[in-house]
């Protein structure tokens, strides 16, 4: 029986990391859903890209507030995990503060991560208040409505609980210390919980003892929580991020991408030795489909995208289009996207393996073409996004598919490019007059 | 008035068998838009009091495409791209010089792919350029002191990361720059992006360029500097719209350059 808490606590762990790895695995395959993108260029930039943007944060501080506050609790939370590292550590061995050992240095550490803790709270109340008092602008827009507003006060009250279990648990501890309790050996420095420790001045050790257990069992059981919550929810980014910025455009914004299969065919009827009658070769691959019309049309570096949002709305509130009331919300191009892929998903679950047609596609069921002609392809989306997403990207894919499978462009602009076909310029005038200004005073 | 207008073409000097130094891409809208033609008079008038070789293709020039791939259409893009790089490579041309952000930003990044790689500068970086190197000069005049502020345009901006050559110049005119609230990375667009400037707008509470407009205006400008033929038709719609155009021009660089020069 002794053996008992360790034994619960290996399978609460091998049950949570399981869990945690079945969702990453299913990530990985909606994400391979989408085409193949060949980004093995340019490592070292790719390497820096990440470094700053990432790691560094740089594009975060673009909004001094928000990104300070963020700053804060991305910081402590990678620096705090170094304590779960000795929880699980204990949790397997049944040991206490096993890094007790390093002396001053555990003093330091555990120093050190209540005053991060206590600034995470500090950070997580004012970002709670900017979300729900003050109503950030950014954060009521329609595609926020439901689940997505849940989730981001979820992720603030799940991050709040684990800071207090974390400092309840050092404040019964060092309570517990103070008392000479058997086990509790003087370990660690408390610049927080010590304050909070006269709470418990007049608890009785056994009483204690549980108090600190709850906290240390709830706080652990919380982290494997949140890890497996990760998955239905915007905070994904804090894995993806890493990733998403690696694979970030190298390339100006606003270049496109050119399609090869256009190319090739346009090579074609522009030389004049091939034949016309020819059968096409046999290795010319002849997409299926020009542009992008579901998940599946686009490629995984979109798709991750769309896993990595985090729905901070930054390209939203840039947006002209969205500014002026328009429909079109770059944030929600990609939670569409999000949602349609985890839908598409969740058929092929159910058909072994297999996608069967739902009826159902991105266009239309999600994003409507009005969205898509709203945009001005301004790249204000694509600049404003602190972790490297285009939504621009889908946008023009989903134009194209539109366009060149669909022929549904706006009157306007079919007369545009009938001009275009037609003399040369976007509007009537004959191309034989293109140097007429030169003349004319 | 200034003399005529100098205005050689490719095809004569290839008649000559010589080469202008750069070819000047006039575009769409520098060839048939009235408003745009002021701004390509005014570039090749500079270009003529600095004694620039330079030539235009005049009409073997076609459009870009960049509207057409806007707005979906590959295929037509690739035609006229493929089609204008012919006309390009068979003149051997080096260095481009186009007073629109839009020619310049698909002719610099999306020609490259389909065969046509050339040295491509927007009108303000090289007009930046002749200064530098002591070919034009320019006397602040006509423009010292004046409260001017600067749009970017979003294809030379963000799409290009371009933001100093055009202030830079201004700021030689002796002008007052005052910045928008939108301004370099944030900009704000005028509107006519992603072929929106050939079709009606969404439906929304505003247009864009108003919101740019009124962006502007709140700087109290004397002048909003443009450096792209749509956003200044963007721009002086707004600005008409607002019922300020007695108080406020909207001019391009170029413009400006030209009349502080007396040309
Ligand atoms: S590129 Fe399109 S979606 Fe992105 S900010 Fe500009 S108008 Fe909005
Ligand atoms: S795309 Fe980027 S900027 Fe827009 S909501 Fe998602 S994370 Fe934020």
């Amino acid at each position: 029986m002794q053996y008992l808490p360790n034994i619960i606590f290996i399978i609460l762990l091998i049950v949570g990391v399981g869990f945690f790895v079945k969702n990453i695995s299913k990530l990985r395959r909606n994400i391979f859903l989408g085409k193949e993108a060949s980004l093995t260029d340019n490592k070292p930039r790719r390497w820096k890209n990440m470094a700053k943007i990432a790691l560094g944060q740089s594009k975060m501080v673009v909004r001094p507030i928000a990104g300070a506050l963020h700053i804060i609790v991305y910081i402590s939370f990678v620096i705090i995990n170094i304590e779960v590292l000795e929880i699980i550590l204990d949790g397997i061995f049944g040991t206490h503060r096993l890094f007790a050992v390093l002396g001053p240095v555990y003093s330091f550490l555990i120093g050190s991560f209540e005053i991060l803790a206590f600034l995470v709270i500090v950070a997580v109340v004012i970002f709670w208040i900017r979300r729900n008092v003050i109503k950030l602008k950014r954060f009521f827009k329609p595609e926020m409505e439901g689940w997505p507003k849940k989730d981001g006060n979820l992720i603030l009250y799940i991050e709040l609980v684990l800071m207090l279990l974390f400092l309840t648990m050092n404040a019964a501890d060092y309570q517990l210390q103070q008392m000479g309790a058997d086990h509790y050996v003087a370990a660690g420095s408390f610049p927080i919980s010590s304050f909070i420790a006269p709470i418990f001045e007049n608890v009785s050790v056994s009483t204690l003892i549980i108090i600190e257990r709850t906290a240390w069992w709830a706080h652990i059981a919380g982290i494997l929580f949140f890890l497996n919550y990760l998955y239905y929810s915007k905070h994904l980014h804090i894995l993806l991020a890493f990733p998403n910025t690696y694979y970030g455009r190298l390339t100006p914004k606003g270049q496109f991408k050119n399609l090869q299969s256009v190319t090739d065919e346009v090579r074609m009827m522009m030389d004049p030795d091939a034949d016309p009658y020819a059968e096409p070769a046999e290795d010319a691959a002849v997409p299926d489909k020009f542009g992008a019309s579901d998940v599946q049309d686009l490629s995984w570096v979109q798709l991750m995208n769309a896993y990595t949002c985090t729905e901070c709305g930054r390209c939203t509130s840039e947006c002209p289009a969205n500014q002026t009331g328009k429909k079109l919300s770059p944030r929600k191009i990609m939670m569409d996207t999000r949602d349609r892929l985890e839908e598409v998903g969740k058929i092929i679950d159910e058909n072994n393996g297999e996608f069967k047609d739902d009826g159902k596609q991105l266009l239309n069921d999600y994003i409507s073409p009005e969205e898509l002609w709203a945009c001005t392809s301004c790249n204000a989306c694509v600049e404003a996004c602190p972790i490297s997403i285009d939504p621009l990207s889908i946008i023009m894919d989903m134009r194209q598919y539109l366009v060149m499978e669909q022929s549904a462009a706006p009157t306007d602009l079919n007369n545009m490019m009938g001009n275009i076909e037609n003399n040369g310029a976007p509007w009537p005038f004959n191309q034989m007059d293109r140097l007429n200004w030169s003349k004319e005073s | 008035m200034a003399s005529e207008l100098k205005v050689p073409t490719m095809a004569e000097f290839f008649a000559s068998g010589t080469v202008p130094e750069v070819l000047f891409w006039v575009g769409c809208a520098g060839s048939f838009d009235d408003r745009a033609k002021k701004i390509t008079k005014a570039f090749v008038k500079i270009l003529n009091k600095a004694n620039v070789s330079f030539a235009v293709l005049g009409t073997e020039e076609s459009c870009t495409g960049d509207p057409a791939k806007r707005a979906g259409n590959e295929f037509l893009f690739q035609m006229q791209a493929v089609t204008n790089i012919e006309v390009l490579n068979a003149y051997e041309i080096k260095k481009i010089v186009t007073a629109c952000p839009h020619c310049f930003n698909t002719i610099k990044n999306e020609y490259p792919g389909l065969g046509g790689n050339y040295e491509v500068v927007h009108h303000t970086q090289f007009l930046k350029q002749l200064l530098t190197e002591g070919r034009i000069s320019m006397e602040g005049g006509t423009f010292k002191g004046k409260r001017i502020t600067f749009h970017d345009p979003c294809y030379l901006g963000r799409a290009n990361g371009v933001y100093e050559a055009p202030r830079d110049l201004i700021r030689k005119l002796d002008a007052e720059l005052v910045e928008m609230k939108n301004c370099k990375q944030k900009g704000l667009c005028c509107g006519a992006g992603g072929a929106q400037m050939f079709k009606e707008p969404e439906k929304g509470d505003k247009d864009v360029n108003i919101e740019r407009t009124e962006q502007a205006l709140e700087t109290k400008p004397d002048i909003i500097a443009a450096g792209c033929p749509f956003c200044n038709t963007m721009m002086t719609d707004g600005v008409k719209n607002k019922e300020k155009e007695d108080a406020v021009e909207v001019m391009d660089i170029a413009e400006m350059i030209a009349t502080a020069e007396d040309l």
